[in-house]
């Protein structure tokens, strides 16, 4: 299509904004860490020398590669079983094996607490079937930490597996097989090697979702840090110029595997295969599958289960007894009855409404001057939109809440820099630059696949371009749009990592009312609290989010 | 007839690619044109340009003598068939017909725009297929809603863009009859693109050959076939064997002698060095050796019903092409070659470079 002569204004007014939100408060951070105005390598030389920041940085980085590998034990072969055998059953576990990777990541930690913690159902039924004084083991430290990535991240490797196992063409299989080798040839000489771009996907967001991992470590890790957890301890600390360094130290890390990811996914184009799936197997050991199918999900979900358990537990009823003795609804009673415990649902839900609905406009206009723009010729402009749009995706969330907090913790106009910190806005702010990655991408690929022939069909048929955009535009993103408001939409429902660095009492979020409820041992509403958020993300999960 | 649509000096670049060059073109009302030319020759962006899809660099487009080369492309009223048919996939055919009729606001009653679709329907032989999903239709169906659709809003020009190229070739001789029925029963003037010359010569009332993106000859089919004007039109319409000979005013003089009778471009000089450019249905055989006749041994024979196609290869001219009767010669056979009295007559034109 022609262009029109309001657009490169409308996209520069864009792509300022996006700077102010995204690119700003970086650079801020970075002149913070280097002392400005009064610049000085200090902090950084404070940073080098303590033996405690290069352990947690060591932390962070061993703990991710760990995650790596557990997760790929666990995700590969649970996507070859759902992906080439066929039992009964498969579908719905499929979908079911999936659902970790879409829940709070603070309510899964809690869900293990209560499950295989100090006094979880796991640990008291051990302790009572061998009579023990003490519970049999203590859940802390870098080995829970990596038990809840594992059990969390494996779904990355899952999806990934399976979407490059149904990519895979038969007709590369059946010339393996042709040609003499057997099973295990084929799978390690020609699957494994065509799976390759799927797995090093996977491999690297992973090893980014567990570098910005904070609810784990911080729930588990006592005096083991890894840099999310210290960069909040340092700003409880007061030691905000160390934050800031410790915040650029991550966001370093986070950008060289962005890099690492572009190039990988850069060189994936070449081995795509379009080609028909293999049949699935109905070979003789079906029960088998279907029983270790079954036996997986159960294992996957007890967590869950447990948390569903314990938010009929009435207060200080359970006390010593392997399981609870009295199940009510009083949790979650309290939860509506009383104003204090409903405030926090109130308040999520209107700041991740309206963090989503922000996020799913600039995506589209993002997406819209960038996409439609290159369409009609050179537009530079377009790169640096699409750049601050995924931003936040590949830095970890601690940093854009650190950078936040210093950008607007100053009223400074002129520098265009105001006081938010402290008010409702600033909340809803860091949900939205987290969001802009989930419906910017969404709107990114919607548009890159949209044939422009439609628009300009609608148009020769004489449709102006409000009537192309509700009639075409809008109807053909429909899905993509949905399934990335709906993952921005949970993403910041169930948020602790943010909230925790940016949260006023009168606008906590659910996920810290959590926390203060586990420290005032009301064990009871936390599970509520978690059940509530389990039920709300996987509801927006499951009936959009799949597509994304 | 009179005029109705009329491209003036229409210019496009796109960065360094100079896409469109100085092309005129007028269609008469309810005239089909056709724009021919090979890949890259700028025949669809001389058609996007008419839908106003993209913006000309220099240049006029009218119709009826309205200028609306400023128009955006939804108020030209030019209807518009894209290659791969671009339907609305979220909505059924009806919607898809329909689409041009609410878009524009002057549907009148929804009782009127359903009278309407189903109108457009029975034309392209689809009625009743009005909840259909598009993406249910076979790839016939679907070229054939596209045209309901862009005929749909009474546009006033008609463009398609290798409207059958999708189409498999077994369907797509008898999609051409259909389209050609449509139009003509309509009366709208139309332009489409093509890279096929049967398809051109078959649709189309004339046939404007691009190449390189300047207009090379508008035609009938018979002017293009009989007095092609430029070296390109006599080498890319139908077929043809391109001979070095020199310019003479008794005719053509091949290497070796022969002078063969021939129309000469107004460039070519006598005594110059030129180009013969000769179909096959100009050539035959001799049994004997004849003064005008080229000598040459018959390199392959493709056999074509009643004809047959003899690739000739001659001592002094290189490889020539003849139409003859299938039993004229053998593969093997040393032949001569002659012009055929009351064939297309060959052309002369200056010795091209690439040559």
């Amino acid at each position: 299509m022609r262009p029109s002569r309001g657009r490169p204004l409308v996209a520069a007014a864009l792509a300022i904004l996006l700077f102010w939100l995204v690119g700003y408060p970086l650079v801020l951070t970075l002149l913070e860490a280097l002392g400005a105005p009064r610049f000085t390598l200090a902090h950084f030389a404070d940073f080098a020398r303590r033996p405690a920041e290069w352990q947690a940085l060591w932390a962070s980085l061993w703990i991710s590669l760990v995650t790596v590998i557990l997760s790929a034990a666990i995700g590969v072969p649970l996507a070859f079983l759902f992906e080439r055998a066929e039992f009964p059953g498969r579908r719905a576990l499929g979908v079911l094996v999936a659902l970790p990777v879409a829940l709070p990541p603070l309510v899964g930690v809690i869900a293990f607490l209560f499950l295989y913690g100090e006094s979880g159902f796991a640990s008291r039924a051990v302790q009572a079937v061998l009579r023990l004084e003490q519970p049999p083991w203590r859940l802390s430290g870098p080995a829970a930490i990596l038990l809840v990535h594992a059990y969390s991240m494996y779904v990355y490797f899952y999806l990934f597996t399976r979407a490059g196992l149904a990519r895979l063409d038969f007709a590369y299989l059946e010339a393996a097989k042709s040609l003499g080798a057997g099973r295990w040839r084929t799978a390690f000489a020609v699957t494994l090697p065509l799976l390759s771009p799927a797995l090093s996907g996977a491999a690297l967001l992973t090893f980014m979702t567990s570098l910005a991992s904070f609810s784990a470590p911080y729930v588990f890790g006592g005096s083991f840090r890894v840099m999310t957890t210290q960069i909040v301890a340092s700003k409880l600390n007061g030691d905000i110029g160390l934050a800031m360094v410790e915040t650029v130290a991550l966001a370093a890390v986070g950008f060289a595997g962005l890099y690492l990811l572009r190039r990988t996914e850069a060189r994936s184009v070449v081995g795509t295969v379009r080609g028909v799936a293999p049949r699935r197997a109905l070979a003789g050991g079906r029960f088998v599958l279907a029983a270790a199918g079954w036996v997986l999900a159960a294992l996957l979900l007890l967590p869950h289960a447990s948390l569903i358990l314990l938010s009929f537990v009435p207060r200080n009823t359970w006390t010593t007894e392997a399981l609870p003795p009295v199940l009510d609804l009083g949790n979650y009673a309290s939860l509506f009855r009383e104003p204090e415990h409903l405030r926090p649902i109130v308040n999520s839900l209107w700041m991740a409404a309206a963090a989503t609905a922000a996020a799913l406009l600039l995506g589209f206009l993002a997406a819209d001057a960038a996409v439609r723009g290159r369409r009609r010729g050179g537009f530079a402009l377009g790169n640096a939109l699409e750049w601050l749009i995924a931003a936040p995706w590949a830095l970890p969330g601690t940093v854009f809440a650190m950078a936040l907090a210093a950008a607007f913790s100053v009223h400074r106009p002129a520098a265009a820099r105001f006081v938010l910190v402290g008010t409702a806005a600033i909340l809803p702010l860091g949900y939205l630059v987290r969001s802009l990655p989930l419906t910017g991408r969404a709107a990114f690929a919607g548009l890159r696949q949209m044939d422009p022939a439609l628009e300009e069909a609608a148009a020769s048929l004489g449709a102006g371009a409000g009537r192309r955009l509700t009639r075409i535009v809008l109807p053909h993103l429909k899905p993509a749009l949905l399934a990335g408001a709906s993952l921005a939409f949970l993403t910041s429902l169930g948020d602790f990592v943010v909230s925790i660095v940016l949260y006023t009492y009168s606008t906590r979020p659910i996920s810290i009312e959590i926390l203060s409820a586990m420290r005032l041992q009301e064990i009871g509403v936390a599970a509520a609290y978690g059940v509530l958020l389990t039920v709300l993300s996987a509801a927006a999960f499951l009936t959009w989010g799949r597509r994304a | 007839m009179s005029e109705f649509l009329r491209l003036e000096a229409l210019e496009k670049r796109f960065g360094a690619l100079a896409a469109v060059r100085n092309v005129s073109l007028t269609a008469a009302a309810g005239e089909i044109v056709a724009l021919l030319g090979p890949s890259g020759s700028g025949k669809t962006t001389v058609l996007r340009l008419t839908a106003g899809f993209e913006a000309l660099d220099s240049g006029r487009i009218l119709v009826e003598g309205e200028d609306v080369t400023g128009l955006p492309p939804e108020r030209r009223r030019f209807g518009m068939v894209f290659q791969h048919y671009a339907l609305f996939p979220h909505m059924t055919v009806g919607e898809n017909v329909a689409f041009g009729l609410t878009a524009r606001g002057d549907a009148g009653s929804p009782a009127a725009a359903r009278k309407r679709v189903a109108e457009m329907l029975a034309l392209t032989g689809l009625s009743g297929f009005e909840d259909r999903r598009v993406t249910e239709l076979s790839g016939g169906q679907q070229q054939r809603v596209a045209v309901a659709r862009a005929l749909a809003p009474s546009p006033r020009v008609l463009l398609l863009d290798e409207p059958l190229s999708n189409l498999d070739p077994a369907l797509r001789e008898k999609t051409r009859r259909e389209l050609r029925r449509a139009i003509r029963r309509i009366g709208i003037t139309t332009l489409f693109v093509t890279h096929e010359q049967e398809e051109a010569f078959e649709l189309g009332d004339r046939v404007a050959v691009l190449n390189a993106g300047r207009l090379e000859q508008v035609g009938t089919p018979e002017e293009l076939f009989e007095k092609p004007e430029t070296r390109f039109v006599a080498t890319f319409i139908g077929r043809s064997s391109v001979v070095p000979v020199v310019w003479e005013s008794s005719g053509a003089r091949l290497p070796h002698g022969p002078v063969w009778p021939a129309i000469p471009d107004a460039a070519v000089a006598e005594g110059s060095d030129a180009d013969l450019v000769v179909r096959p249905e100009a050539l035959e055989f001799t049994a004997r050796p004849r003064p005008d006749a080229l000598p040459g041994e018959v390199a392959e024979r493709r056999y074509a019903g009643r004809v047959a196609y003899f690739r000739v290869v001659t001592e002094a001219a290189g490889e020539i092409e003849v139409l003859a009767p299938p039993l004229a010669a053998r593969d093997g056979d040393r032949v001569f070659v002659v012009p055929a009295p009351g064939g297309p007559v060959p052309r002369v034109f200056p010795r091209s470079e690439k040559a």
